[in-house]
């Protein structure tokens, strides 16, 4: 590899750093904004932890199924994931009420 | 894994309102408070060592989501990528490549509570891997299985409708399905083949198994069938998955076994321990003959894949993993890394 080459790929990682970073940052308000909704989440996706919900049940089935949970989201989006996930993993429209009560306690 | 080549610079003007209407849309959407448009998708570095040659790849996935009243959501994902590869043939130094396309650009209508329309360019739905797992901060593995291309009609993605949902769902089982048709279109941010085809998978909440069926069938040049199963298993309370598919076209077939255990055991999900997650794939490609350009190896292809992730705090990523590939052509080792983040938020501020 030359030293052009070396030089690229120091830039691609950071810039990739930085993006992290920044994305991280611009996260975190929300985050700390909607801790209690995060909270919820977190621990409702460790079933050992919380009482099972009917909201719940559709999250660890249809959710959790494919890919790991994030770390928590603002509540202002979630009417727009449950939409997401109702066509890509094929929820009825009662699941889906669920799982958005789910993260609307 | 690249599709097509697409120009956001070329990008005509009506596409360029289009896309401008549809934002003016999201935001006076607005208004509902938890149907806020987002912007999701990832960021990643990978690097792969196959037979000693090293490709780095720095690489973005954004993926939009609009939600328009309260049956209609519009959602795309593109990918932006930069490719350095060994320029190979004994010189030394690397080649480099950028790419940008759109993966997909689709409309959905939720038409009835087990049905929904879907129009636009849209993941083939065939087997498991395209609609699921091939977001690379969703697959546990940097690269696809070997039979990710079957079934897919040659670009994964289709264009054309779709009729998907849930047929039936209850504590005992749940039933969805997918059908769709697609035409032939040489554009390129949204190439795709005519084709047609579905998919039904019935799953067995206290069982925690997924079981379904795919077929697919080319409706172009040599018309060829597809078909596959794919079976997920979940034990409750383990961490443990197991998800495999076999699938078969008109030139040969293949199968992928993937298991990968989250340790929560110790600990919990977010303990230090609980953070790695062990993987093993097997898969196998048989062909039957050279005649069509599949996507398979050109010759039966053995592969054994072992991984270890790390789970990250903030949705961040350690993926690992070492391949053995037997062929006749020759036996590899191959070597990948990555990381990976995935970033999820409102498409703007708000209260």
């Amino acid at each position: 590899m030359n030293r052009e080459h070396l030089l690229l790929n120091a830039a691609a990682i950071a810039l990739f750093g930085v993006a992290i970073a920044g994305a991280a940052q611009t996260q975190a308000k929300p985050a700390q904004k909607d801790q209690q909704n995060a909270k919820q989440q977190s621990t409702a996706t460790h079933p050992s932890n919380t009482k099972q919900s009917e909201g719940q049940r559709v999250f660890e089935q249809n959710c959790a199924r494919c890919h790991t949970p994030p770390d928590g989201f603002s509540p202002r989006i979630s009417g727009t994931i449950v939409r997401h996930m109702r066509v890509r993993a094929s929820l009825s429209e009662h699941d889906a009420q669920e799982l958005l009560r789910f993260f609307n306690p | 894994m690249p599709k097509r080549s697409f120009s956001l610079a070329r990008r005509s003007n009506p596409l360029r309102l289009l896309l401008l209407g549809l934002v003016a849309f999201g935001v006076w959407q607005y208004a509902a408070a938890q149907n806020t448009p987002l912007l999701s998708g990832g960021l990643g570095f990978f690097t792969n060592t196959n037979d000693g040659a090293t490709s780095y790849l720095p690489i973005m996935e954004p993926l939009a989501a609009v939600p328009l009243g309260n049956r209609f959501l519009i959602e795309s994902r593109a990918i932006l990528l930069e490719s350095f590869n060994p320029k190979g043939g004994g010189q030394e130094g690397y080649n480099h490549s950028h790419f940008v396309a759109l993966t997909y650009l689709q409309g959905d209508f939720i038409a009835a509570p087990h049905l929904t329309v879907v129009g636009g360019s849209f993941l083939t739905p065939f087997a498991t891997y395209n609609e699921r797992l091939s977001p690379f901060w969703v697959a546990n593995f940097q690269d696809g299985p070997l039979i990710s291309g079957l079934g897919v009609m040659q670009t994964g993605t289709s264009l054309g409708g779709q009729l998907r949902g849930s047929a039936v769902s209850n504590e005992n089982f749940s039933i969805d399905y997918a059908a769709y048709f697609s035409a032939r279109s040489g554009n390129e941010q949204f190439n795709s083949a005519r084709s047609s085809g579905g998919r039904v998978s019935v799953y067995l909440p206290k069982q925690r198994l997924e079981i379904g069926t795919s077929y697919g069938r080319l409706l172009q040049g040599t018309h060829e069938n597809f078909s596959g199963v794919h079976v997920w298993w979940e034990p409750q309370d383990t961490g443990f998955r197991l998800r495999s598919e076999w699938a078969r076209g008109a030139h040969g077939n293949g199968y992928w076994i993937e298991a990968d255990w989250r340790m929560k055991q110790f600990g919990g999900y977010n303990s230090w321990v609980g953070r790695f997650e062990p993987l093993f794939r097997m898969q196998q490609t048989f062909k039957t003959d050279n005649i069509g350009g599949d996507p398979l190896p050109s010759v039966n292809t053995q592969r054994a894949d072992f991984g270890l992730d790390y789970n990250l705090p903030h949705n961040t990523r350690i993926l690992t993993s070492y391949a053995r590939q037997f062929s006749s052509n020759k036996d590899v080792n191959i070597w990948e890394t990555g990381l990976t983040y995935r970033f999820l938020f409102p498409a703007w501020k708000g209260h």
